[in-house]
């Protein structure tokens, strides 16, 4: 079977609502970790919720990690990572000690800072185009997205294509080349959520 | 900007109504899915859906209709009623919730969110009190126990320590009378609790809510407001921001 986008199932989080949120814009699409399903498919979708030391483990346990790095970095397949999905590209995280991710991205994923705002950063929060990406066309700047997240990505590339301020200026979207990244949860953020992932489909 | 949420609490009873076909395949009838249909389609912030009776008839969950709510929201639902244990949380957020909402199962088993925050993170367990003042003492209250002799601020703090990622803060004598929210209450728990507090019970008027954002709320609950009042999500939000309190508009 070949499918338009091969949602990564590695045992972290929420898949299905990415999965009803891509059926809902009329997106074929499948949750799998099957290899050749990930390999026939045309995009792939990187979503999850949790620790990032737990997602390494799994996707490297799965075979996961070869396999990513060879349909994207080699093949060039659009890819889409979503919060645990975006940090994962990093060179490494902080989160619970130091844990090395798939490098694709010369970053670091690093804690929030302290101060007088709760973390995590849960809730609507409005995102600062700072740079065009095919993946904001049709939605307005300063559009408010769904985030969940104690941790955030520091890139030393110039990648980021949006800023979110929350008690920092972080990144929150990234591009580069066919890879694509977004912090906030673009399948729980009502319409222009949805139109981002369209956005992604019709790339 | 970080808004602040208005949250529609719905509100069922025995997972209302079902048919079965020969007896198997039980669909869900009535009102819960065009209920979150409706909020769906006017763009809410969040939604929350607790059955009410679940823990105290041991109904099991209704997962069919957990699915087909999920499937009609677009934004974070919470389910809350009936969940005892981390297969039931499994159940659940595999039908497509967010998050859960624990209220009776923690009360007796305060570690039950610890072992949730370990498995599937903080940000998705909602830890719901249950508050009722007698005789001006705060007091947790159970709706299979009754009045509980627990304090429900140390309750919660208890759940921040356990990793609870936000708190459902529930007045029962505020709740359904549309005077507004117990502030005294809240004010209590805010300036104790880093984490986000969700004030529920009590809203009647715009003028509530913005009462409650000054003493500190992150999110509103409500849920009379929307059946029996002209009030809308919409309409609350505008008020908010017109006196500057951030909050998401309809874009």
């Amino acid at each position: 079977m070949f499918h338009t986008i091969a949602i990564v199932d590695y045992g972290m989080g929420n898949l299905r609502s990415v999965q009803k949120a891509f059926e809902k814009i009329g997106i074929d699409c499948i949750i799998t970790n099957n290899h050749d399903v990930i390999k026939n498919a045309l995009k792939i979708v990187l979503p999850g919720v949790g620790a990032f030391k737990d997602a390494m483990n799994n996707l490297a346990e799965l075979g996961l990690i070869d396999l990513l790095n060879q349909e994207v970095l080699v093949k060039k397949k659009h890819f889409l990572g979503i919060c645990l999905g975006m940090q994962l590209i990093a060179q490494k995280s902080y989160e619970f000690g130091e844990t090395t991710g798939l490098g694709w991205i010369d970053a670091e994923v690093v804690k929030f800072p302290q101060t007088n705002l709760k973390v995590p950063h849960v809730g609507w929060n409005n995102v600062h185009f700072i740079s065009q990406s095919k993946l904001f066309t049709n939605i307005p700047e300063d559009t408010d997205f769904y985030f969940v997240h104690s941790y955030y990505f520091q890139s030393q590339e110039n990648v980021t294509t949006a800023h979110c301020e929350y008690g920092i200026d972080f990144s929150c979207a990234i591009q580069k080349e066919n890879i694509f990244a977004v912090q906030f949860h673009p399948e729980k953020s009502q319409t222009y959520g949805l139109k981002l992932l369209k956005n992604f489909a019709n790339l | 900007m970080l808004k602040h949420r208005i949250i529609p609490c719905v509100l069922l009873k025995n997972w209302q109504l079902v048919k079965s076909i020969q007896f198997t395949s039980y669909r869900t009838i009535g009102h819960p899915i065009s209920t979150v249909r409706i909020y769906n389609s006017r763009n809410v912030d969040e939604l929350i859906v607790l059955d009410i009776d679940a823990s105290l008839n041991n109904e099991p969950l209704n997962v069919e209709l957990i699915s087909d709510m999920a499937q009609e929201c677009f934004m974070p639902l919470t389910i809350g009623g009936g969940i005892n244990s981390i297969e039931d949380v499994y159940t659940v957020l595999n039908a497509g919730a967010d998050k859960v909402s624990i209220n009776s199962q923690a009360i007796e088993n305060p570690s039950f969110i610890h072992e949730i925050a370990t498995i599937f993170g903080s940000q998705c367990v909602v830890c719901s009190i249950d508050v009722k003042k007698v005789a001006g003492e705060y007091k947790v209250f159970n709706k299979k126990k009754g009045l509980l002799e627990i304090n429900p601020l140390l309750l919660a703090k208890e759940y921040e320590k356990q990793g609870a990622g936000e708190i459902l803060l529930t007045s029962i004598d505020h709740e359904g009378t549309t005077l507004g929210y117990d502030i005294e209450l809240l004010e209590m728990f805010t300036k104790a609790l880093t984490i986000p507090i969700i004030i529920n019970g009590g809203m009647g008027n715009l003028e509530h809510g913005i009462d409650a954002i000054r003493h500190g709320a992150d999110a509103l609950g409500a849920a009379y407001i929307f059946h029996f009042t002209q009030y809308t999500p919409k309409m609350i939000k505008q008020s908010l921001a017109s006196v500057n309190i951030p909050v998401r508009m309809e874009q």
